[in-house]
């Protein structure tokens, strides 16, 4: 059995590293981008964007509020101003269209910390620790927004690592490293994947809003599938990919749906036999009689 | 919304999706309380914390601000911080301690035009309107004015000098010949903007800002003071003064005397 530790190896000797990359590099650029765009004002006094990821303002004009945000302020009884859910707004027509869940991928500045952790844990073969349902951070959002509710104040900012990383970095402040130290720690030794994963609360909001999200990943090719694995590996949310990969016999549609999907397009990079693309989830046509499977695969187990 | 597994055939299934829903369920409940009980403790906001222009109160902000930093990136001084991870204030929230930087008071009160989410009110126009804190002489055994001494540095750094930081004369006892100009903070007027206690020329300021909660008394619902009554009325409230007669031993009065 080849070495599933790092996937994509089967990509990088038929496709070149770079090709085998091409979405993890996209991806890592978009996080420093958007981190550059915040900083450039701060550092240089060029202000292209104030504020910070829960809410700020474009070039003076165009406003942008973190709808997670908005609604626990929204819980805790407070009439929000029209900047705010305008900002907010925007920001969900957008990941309605791209995929919630693209948020987390390529935005969010804690992906780095739990993807660094990730890597570590693979390199000295850390256990997987606690797996608490995927279901864990939809319970998490709840509470959430109860929470503020009863508190009558957004309880849950006093706490959000997310926020508070993100603020840090852009505020400079010295502390900054506890809250990236804590998740990834956590993430590390206690629960593989378990932040970005299973418990998040701001990535089951985005999740919600990607259910109905337009681009999506889709298994196009899967037909060609020779069960290398390396898709499973690879994935953050592998339970996305079943459904799609495996669906042919069961006559769903090649197109991964679940919100939990995270857009990264990491399953495209690491395909030697390209079966993935990104389309739209209007692309999902259940498949034809010809491109049915004779012979049944293999269940795949469900990899972290 | 928990798991959905497929139709309970049996009841080991339905009893394992009910235990999984109590374990769900308890398990937000747990979380729950520790993020509600964080969100409690961080509503008691240390005495020398001053939030911006246009903060309601403490609970209502802590339900308003989302701590983008809008603000503090629209002051034009270095005035506004937001809250460290470790520390007593609640985190990312804005503040300013007017020991350190005191609010300017901007005519166009930067600040608040700032706040997307109403946090600071936008009904705030005035910056004289402003309500961050009340000045206290706070320490009569060290102000060097009451001393008898003329410091008047907090009167004269008071943006609203002679409405809200007044000097009131009184008599000096010590040497019997000279006055004492006792700084006299008036809250209808002060804004709490902090340039007295930064201005304060001790080591450890006499004056400070506290928020207004601690700083102001409230007299009782039911207490009338006399004089203002009857300067309301226009007349005094009783018609006038009743002599009632004084009763002595053995039956003997003394009549009232009646009017004169």
């Amino acid at each position: 059995m080849k070495n599933n530790k790092f996937p994509g190896q089967d990509a990088i000797a038929s496709k070149g590293w770079l090709v085998a990359h091409k979405w993890l590099l996209l991806r890592r650029a978009s996080q420093f981008f958007i981190l550059a765009l915040f900083l450039i004002g701060p550092l240089t006094g060029v202000w292209i964007v104030k504020g910070n990821l829960t809410s700020s303002l474009t070039l003076g004009v165009l406003p942008l509020s973190d709808p997670f945000v908005i609604l626990q302020s929204l819980s805790a009884g407070h009439v929000v101003a029209a900047t705010g859910l305008i900002g907010a707004a925007i920001v969900i027509v957008f990941y309605m269209l791209v995929g919630g869940r693209v948020y987390c991928s390529f935005v969010c500045p804690m992906n780095l910390v739990t993807d660094a952790s990730r890597w570590l844990a693979k390199k000295f073969d850390l256990p997987k620790g606690w797996q608490p349902s995927r279901h864990a951070r939809l319970w998490a959002l709840g509470t959430v927004m109860i929470t503020a509710m009863v508190t009558g104040v957004m309880a849950w900012e006093m706490l959000n690592p997310v926020t508070m990383l993100h603020r840090a970095l852009v505020y400079g402040t010295s502390t900054v490293w506890t809250v990236a130290l804590a998740v990834f720690i956590f993430d590390l030794v206690v629960s593989r994947r378990g932040w970005c994963g299973h418990l998040c609360p701001m990535g089951a909001f985005y999740g919600l809003l990607g259910r109905a999200s337009v681009l999506r990943i889709s298994a196009i090719k899967r037909k060609d599938c020779n069960d290398c694995m390396d898709c499973f590996e690879v994935c953050p949310e592998a339970h996305v990919i079943t459904p799609a990969l495996r669906g042919a016999d069961t006559g769903t549609g090649p197109v991964v749906v679940s919100g939990d999907c995270t857009n990264c397009g990491r399953c495209i990079d690491v395909c030697a036999k390209d079966v993935f693309i990104f389309t739209t989830r209007f692309k999902n046509e259940a498949p034809e009689k010809n491109e049915q499977i004779t012979d049944k695969k293999p269940t795949p187990q469900r990899a972290a | 919304m928990t798991g959905k597994p497929s139709a309970p055939t049996s009841t080991q299934s339905r009893r394992r999706f009910l235990g999984n829903i109590a374990r769900a369920a308890g398990g937000a409940c747990a979380f729950g309380l520790v993020v509600g009980i964080f969100g409690r403790q961080a509503q008691s906001l240390p005495a020398q914390v001053l939030r911006p222009p246009g903060a309601g109160n403490e609970n209502d902000f802590l339900a308003a601000c989302v701590r983008c930093g809008l603000c503090v990136r629209d002051c034009p001084y270095p005035t506004l911080s937001l809250a460290d991870v470790a520390g007593d204030i609640p985190v990312g929230t804005p503040y300013f301690i007017a020991r350190n930087v005191p609010c300017e008071m901007c005519d166009d009160i930067p600040c608040v035009k700032a706040c997307p989410t109403n946090a600071l009110d936008s009904k705030l126009t005035n910056i004289d309107d402003a309500r961050m804190g009340l000045a206290v002489l706070i320490d009569n055994e060290t102000c060097l004015n009451m001393q008898g001494l003329r410091c008047d540095v907090c009167h004269r750094v008071c943006p609203l000098i002679n409405e809200a930081i007044t000097l009131e004369m009184q008599h000096n006892t010590r040497t019997g010949a000279h006055a004492i100009f006792v700084p006299t903070v008036h809250s209808d007027k002060c804004t709490g903007c902090g340039k007295c206690e930064r201005a304060c020329v001790l080591d450890k300021a006499a004056i400070r800002v506290l928020p207004r909660y601690l700083a102001k008394g409230s007299i009782g619902e039911h207490y009338r003071l006399g004089w203002i009554e009857k300067e309301l009325k226009g007349e005094s409230l009783v018609p006038a003064v009743q002599d009632m007669p004084d009763r002595l031993p053995f039956g003997s009065t003394i009549a009232p005397r009646g009017p004169k």
